[in-house]
């Protein structure tokens, strides 16, 4: 597939900050040295829908979106999203998932039921050291920014991807994020990063 | 220097790069954030124009004036464009035009999915179509060359894809370009009656075939040869899902989408043993080749519909798909919905309520057809609220009394309503048409309107009032209604309901996203667990922030007073924006406030 990319699936809920996290990936990448090329859709699929970001990074990427099969990391902002995108994962890929359930219109009309036991399903589906749960909302409160929920799971990204350092990765968040609120998000950089 | 962009943010820079200084337009997904960005450069004028004729119409004049200039819209404002756009093909454009229209391949946030190369040919006017944001800041440059070089306007293309994702792009400074603007008296060219069209026709054949003939030497079209067992034909975003997926393959990549270089498509596809076109949407390059006598294969084995992606030209090429299959569990849906707090939401519940045929029209709102609101029955296209409405209660006539609604935004209403309304008053509608008014474009993001006192560019200027207009028209009844009263607005809906001649309400209430985040959080509700009695009345308006909890699935205690209770609705507290809706709607005054 001419050179290696590395394919990240970001999912989850209009508000969680996704296209924010993908952005951050994207400008850590193209520091060092990589290609990098991101997609997302705007407008009506905002409105409180699901929202999907497609990083893909390496020495030559042509396509913005990844093919089915080929994510190599699934990072789910919301537990139930990190069902709806399995047929993008790679055989052997990873899903990370952040703690915390937004129930859908139906859920909340009591019309359908939010799934149960959705983590061990993942882990009896692909493996329990394939799927890694990063308590989110706990981690930024902590922190000290309970908005910072997206910081925590850029954190828990960094574990995965080799030859960056923590420095790459702060580096980068101290560019984009406004000096007040930045103290708390490198903490919760931190805090998804040890998790 | 490198930037990541999105193809939007790059087709701005590039314009600004070169020396554009002039773009008018109306927002549009996923065109809107190429005006946005101009709009911040030094030294350009841009503009939110009503609609995206107004918008090709100004940019029109500023070409005519000398300047580079563009006019921006997604693929459905080139239809509202259409008029002048079919003649300034003819008249060309003394200084420069681009017209860039933003395409929607799976309506990720449109009414349909045309093609808009198809508009290329059909007005005889060349189109770039670029496939990162690379190309795109590159490409809206050479816009704006061959505009100059050929006399014509020129079309930049983008898809979704193109738009709105982002990639990397190397910053140039900008040109220091000298002031071109004069007056230039030039009837012959500009007056296109009869006379001076058939002439100008003729001009314009000359040039497309110039065009042609440059196409053939365009570094924007190149041949990329790998094996010669395959040969793919594509362009934009496409080229890059097929080069994902067969990067050994030969390509020709085609830079300029209208007109096609033939004898370089001929010079190609006798280099390769089998022939491809890979296009999203019309088989419009296919067709073409197909004329040429080549043999090519295209949409036999690739879908009509939808965006592609690597996949989808993986299993058309080889038949087959290398993803492992995975079984994907049913989960609950999560469609968009109207935000906590929307005013919409208060006046589409009363919508409901009346039983009416609402005709719809072209934004949020357009959301609440949805369930538990259901509160619309039709939506066509930008402004077509008004017209329906207006004919099918003609159509009913006495049987529709009081049972149709037209129903427009305030920013739809500016772009498209105004002559429609005009003729409900005209033609004597029984109809009642309401202006939802939330004083913002809330679809694409908060642009400003002509209603909003501010422009593009952070001017303050007018604000047009809804309800003079009205007046002036000639609507017998106006009436200005808070959406989020529903006492007032179900009084208002039926009196107005029952009157004789066409009726006006305004419904104006600012986006909740309009409003500051300490107005919003200050008033939130709760619900009394020993007030409710679980009737479900405040779920039934859809707000993401009420949800339901079963006794049994939570585990909650029953209530040992009230045996049929199934369970209680509770209040996000996080998610509520005070709007008090729902606490109009409770008759057990469970809802309340903190205090209350």
């Amino acid at each position: 597939m001419g050179g290696k990319v590395t394919s990240l699936l970001l999912a989850g809920v209009g508000g969680q900050g996704i296209l924010l996290a993908s952005d951050i990936i994207c400008k850590v990448m193209m520091e060092k040295g990589l290609d990098v090329k991101k997609s997302e859709v705007h407008g009506m699929a905002q409105r409180g829908g699901c929202v999907t970001s497609h990083v893909r990074y390496g020495q030559k990427v042509y396509s913005p979106l990844a093919r089915k099969g080929d994510v190599d990391m699934i990072v789910s902002f919301e537990k139930l999203e990190a069902l709806r995108y399995l047929d993008y994962l790679k055989k052997g890929g990873m899903i990370l998932v952040n703690d915390e359930e937004i129930y859908p219109p139906s859920v909340n009309l009591g019309e359908a039921d939010y799934p149960k036991d959705i983590y061990e399903n993942l882990r009896s589906q692909f493996g329990k050291d394939s799927v890694k749960v990063i308590p989110g909302p706990n981690l930024a409160s902590l922190a000290g920014n309970r908005r910072a929920v997206n910081t925590v799971m850029l954190g828990a990204i960094s574990r995965f991807t080799p030859g960056l350092v923590r420095e790459d990765w702060k580096k980068v968040l101290t560019e984009v994020l406004p000096g007040k609120i930045l103290e708390a998000n490198i903490k919760a950089f931190d805090l998804g990063r040890e998790a | 220097m490198q930037e990541i962009m999105s193809g939007n943010e790059a087709i701005a820079r590039g314009a600004w790069e070169c020396g554009a200084t002039f773009g008018a337009g109306y927002p549009g997904t996923p065109s809107t954030e190429i005006l946005e960005t101009f709009a911040q450069y030094k030294g350009v004028y841009a503009e939110w124009s009503p609609n995206e004729k107004v918008g090709l119409e100004v940019a029109i004049g500023a070409a005519f004036a000398g300047a580079r200039s563009m006019a921006v819209m997604k693929h459905v404002g080139v239809n509202v464009a259409a008029d002048p756009l079919f003649t300034v093909s003819y008249t060309g454009t003394n200084g420069a035009l681009v017209i860039i229209t933003a395409d929607d391949p799976s309506l990720h946030s449109s009414q349909n999915e045309q093609d808009n190369r198809n508009y290329a040919k059909f007005a005889k006017i060349p189109m770039l179509e670029p496939a990162d944001s690379q190309e795109a800041k590159d490409f809206i440059k050479l816009a704006f060359e061959l505009s100059e070089k050929f006399d014509t306007p020129v079309f930049l293309r983008t898809t979704t894809r193109v738009s709105h994702s982002k990639s990397v792009v190397r910053i140039e400074e900008p040109v220091k370009a000298a002031d071109r603007t004069e007056i230039r008296h030039l009837p012959l060219k500009y007056v296109m009656v009869p006379m001076n069209a058939r002439a100008r026709r003729v001009e314009v054949e000359k040039r497309t075939q110039a065009i042609r003939e440059w196409a053939e030497t365009f570094e924007g079209n190149r041949m990329e040869m790998g094996s010669p067992e395959v040969g793919i034909i594509t362009a934009g975003m496409p080229y890059n899902y097929a080069k994902d997926s067969f990067p050994e393959y030969s390509y020709l990549k085609l830079g300029l989408v209208h007109p096609l270089p033939e004898k370089m498509i001929r010079d190609f596809a006798s280099k390769v043993k089998k022939l491809f076109v890979v296009e999203e949407l019309d088989p419009f390059i296919e067709e073409q080749v197909k004329a040429m006598g080549i043999e090519v294969t295209g949409k036999a084995v690739f879908p009509y519909t939808n965006e592609f992606d690597p996949g989808v030209v993986e299993k058309a090429i080889t038949g087959k798909s290398s993803a492992p299959a995975v079984t994907l569990q049913t989960i609950p849906p999560r469609p968009p919905n109207l935000c906590p707090g929307c005013p919409h939401r208060g006046l589409f519940y009363a919508l409901n309520k009346t039983k009416a045929f609402v005709s719809g029209d072209i934004g949020c709102y357009t959301l609440s057809y949805m369930k538990p609101l259901s509160g619309m029955d039709s939506c066509i296209c930008m402004g077509a609220s008004i017209g329906i409405a207006h004919g099918m209660s003609k159509a009913l006539g006495p049987k529709g009394k009081g049972k149709v609604v037209g129903v427009i935004g305030d920013s739809t209403f500016i772009h498209s309503g105004i002559t429609t309304l005009l003729n409900t008053a005209y033609n004597r509608s029984d109809a009642v048409f309401i202006i939802a008014d939330n004083r913002t474009t809330a679809m694409t993001g908060m642009q400003e309107h002509p209603a909003t006192g501010f422009t593009l560019q952070g001017e303050k200027t007018k604000d047009l009032d809804f309800a003079a207009l009205g007046k002036v028209l000639g609507i017998d009844s106006v009436e200005v209604i808070d959406p989020l009263n529903f006492k007032d607005t179900t009084r208002v809906l039926k009196q107005e309901l029952q009157k004789e001649g066409p009726s006006l309400i305004i419904s104006r209430a600012p986006c909740v996203l309009l409003m500051s985040k300490k107005a919003v959080q200050a008033k939130q509700f709760f619900t009394d667990p020993d007030k409710c009695i679980g009737c479900k009345v405040c779920l039934s308006c859809g707000c993401p922030a009420i949800s339901w909890r079963d006794f049994e699935k939570t585990g909650m205690p029953a209530r040992p007073d009230r045996k049929k209770q199934k369970g209680i609705a509770v209040i996000d507290a996080t998610l509520c924006t005070g709007c008090t809706l729902c606490a109009q709607l409770c008759r057990q005054e469970a809802i309340m406030r903190e205090g209350e």
